[in-house]
């Protein structure tokens, strides 16, 4: 199984995000995803930089897809999805259909991000046919689903031309509006947002009326507040043919996370997840808010 | 402009129909369709008692196959899309690519609209379900501005719907697992949001606090109007303040736009609410018929009656509506 590091889902000053990479380079990941997915008003990293970036990681033995947008409603975002599509050198992680189109009419690979709503083995037929190489599992989907569309796959035969990714660290990213939370919670208007995102890198905690952490917002994305976490199903994942798992980008502590799923792909031990602030449920088809510890598991 | 009016039942269908609605949509009695709600939708013989009094009508029926079929379970939603071509329905709505293909494949002539679920917010995508599966008509996700539809309207290959009142889903439609997080269960995949059966009302002294599956949605003071607690609309603390975090319980209502709507080249107006009450689609139906009957008979002297408006607002959400992203006061 390979590792990917995901785009990075929040916004981060220009050096922070040139710092961060330095530091990735030199961990066991075997894929980086390097891209703005979330909001086109963050522009603290250019296309030029980002291929800058992708040649330099590339040359570190990473191999490199370009990210684009998830939510395009202007004209001035397809153009600039189209830049990002005609890159020349990068494989493109499309996370809407614009992509797909605007890759396929190109005849161009793609990987299907996460937002791509793949629920089927029809569908995914759908995309290997325009040339899809990965895709990236919508995040509330189980192993069940899983082996099911894995399944699918091997009778239309057509499992062995794809690849499968599946969303296994981070906080999970959930919903996606026009409308900015970020600056709703400090009563800003999204055209004078004043990219007030730079000041949450790990995004903003909204809790319950009794404290309980239930979301975090991310400017335009709603993401969980608990950790995805599915170092402790690495086997299980190996043993229903995932290729890639996907860890998304913490500010603090992603190469100890990159270490652990290094080490757990291995077979060597690894510590057990806290399952304070942790969640696993979408895998095990429960809530995606649950967390089922190891003991759970063995339970079963 | 088409009125395409919601038939959540049989009563709500004949409503809808007697009250003007140029088409009915409506789902099967499974999480084929996105309001798959208990006592909600058709089978068997109210099925073919609706379409037939639909037909008698000239009211067009859209069947919404919806959802996105779960790989489990495939052959329900195949199904589906077999027996809506067999009832010779006027459209199916639909979302899911591998669904369209089979569509495509089997019933070349059964015509195909691209449902709000499948979030095509730009020309690009709709040049590729268009493409691809030969749609003849897309509903807009609630998240464009005006503007911005009626820029997507000039470079749409197809038709376009949109929405133009009901409840408001804040979300990007189709790219929401909001409910799922919490409760198991989405609008993607059982066509629920926020479902009934993880919803519980409980007082604690002067309070009424609601919650899904455990997480405490909001807390109503006596005398507060308490809202069904949607997760988007529920009360939340960020920074330590308290507020609507992601949405107020509001309804849209674009009724100001429909000069805008029809000029920009908009084909269909679509009315939300198929878990909506019978006298609620009466209602709704009935003014929204008397304003677009209004607008053709004198496009430029248009304007909204005070009675329509009133009757709108007190069946809204919170007894308020908003132009919604149409207007984007937030923006």
């Amino acid at each position: 199984m390979k590792l990917s590091l995901g785009p990075i889902l929040y916004y981060w000053p220009r050096q922070v995000v040139m710092d961060y990479y330095e530091k990735m380079a030199s961990t066991a990941v075997d894929i980086i995803y390097l891209g703005e997915t979330v909001c086109s008003k963050r522009r603290e990293m250019r296309l030029h930089d980002w291929l800058e970036l992708a040649d330099h990681l590339t040359k570190q033995g990473k191999q490199v897809v370009l990210s684009s947008m998830t939510l395009l409603e202007a004209e001035s975002e397809l153009k600039s999805l189209r830049r990002i599509c005609d890159n020349g050198d990068y494989l493109v992680e499309a996370n809407d259909m614009s992509a797909i189109q605007i890759l396929a009419e190109r005849q161009l690979p793609f990987v299907a991000g996460p937002f791509i709503n793949l629920y089927n083995s029809p569908a995914l037929k759908v995309l290997v046919e325009q040339q899809m190489r990965r895709w990236v599992m919508p995040v509330e989907l189980s192993r069940l689903a899983l082996q099911a569309i894995h399944r699918g796959t091997e009778e239309m035969d057509i499992r062995h031309r794809f690849e499968t990714e599946v969303f296994a660290y981070g906080r999970l990213p959930l919903a996606y509006s026009a409308r900015c939370f970020t600056a709703r919670a400090y009563g800003l208007a999204k055209d004078d947002c004043n990219l007030i995102c730079l000041q949450h890198p790990q995004g903003m905690n909204v809790k319950s009326q009794d404290q309980q952490e239930v979301f975090t917002l991310n400017g335009i994305q709603t993401q969980s507040a608990a950790l995805y976490d599915l170092r402790e199903e690495m086997s299980e994942m190996k043993h229903e043919g995932v290729d890639v798992v996907r860890l998304s980008p913490t500010l603090e502590g992603m190469v100890e996370v990159i270490q652990a799923y290094d080490d757990a792909r291995h077979g060597r031990a690894i510590e057990a997840v806290r399952a304070e602030g942790q969640c696993n449920g979408y895998w095990h088809q429960g809530c995606g808010m649950d967390h089922q510890s190891s003991d759970d598991l063995k339970a079963d | 402009m088409e009125l395409v009016c919601p038939a959540g039942n049989y009563p709500s269908l004949k409503a809808a129909v007697d009250n003007g609605a140029d088409a009915v949509y409506l789902g099967f009695k499974n999480e084929t369709n996105a309001r798959n709600f208990s006592g909600l939708n058709f089978r068997d013989r109210k099925l073919e008692q609706s379409l037939t009094y639909a037909r008698d009508h000239q009211v067009k029926v859209f069947i919404a196959i919806n959802t996105y079929p779960q790989a489990e379970r495939w052959q329900l939603w195949r199904d589906s899309i077999d027996m809506a071509n067999a009832l010779n329905v006027n459209a199916v709505i639909v979302a899911d690519i591998g669904l369209m293909e089979y569509a495509t494949q089997n019933y070349p002539e059964l015509p195909l609209h691209l449902s709000v679920q499948a979030s095509a917010t730009n020309h690009e995508s709709l040049r590729f379900y268009q493409q691809h599966f030969n749609i003849r008509r897309a509903v807009v996700p609630r998240v464009l501005s005006l503007s911005q539809v009626q820029n997507l309207v000039q470079h749409s290959p197809v038709d376009l719907e949109v929405f133009a009142f009901g409840s408001l889903c804040i979300m990007s439609e189709g790219r929401c697992h909001l409910s799922s997080y919490v409760t198991g269960e989405s609008p993607n995949m059982c066509g629920v949001c926020s479902p009934a059966r993880a919803v519980t009302w409980q007082h604690s002294g002067e309070v009424l606090e609601t919650r899904l599956n455990n997480v405490l949605i909001d807390r109503f003071e006596r005398g507060e109007n308490a809202g069904y607690p949607t997760l988007c609309k529920g009360r939340f603390e960020v920074n330590e303040r308290l507020s609507h975090v992601l949405e107020e319980p509001t309804s849209l209502n674009t009724m100001d736009l429909i000069p805008q709507l029809a000029a920009s080249g908009i084909k269909a107006l679509k009315i939300e609410g198929r878990q909506r009450s019978p006298a609620y689609v009466a209602q709704v139906v009935s003014v929204w018929r008397q304003a677009l009957d209004a607008y053709y008979r004198a496009p430029a002297d248009f304007r909204v009656d005070g009675v329509w408006k009133q009757t709108l607002k007190n069946v809204s959400e919170g007894s308020q509506t908003t132009l919604g992203a149409y207007s984007r006061p937030w923006q």
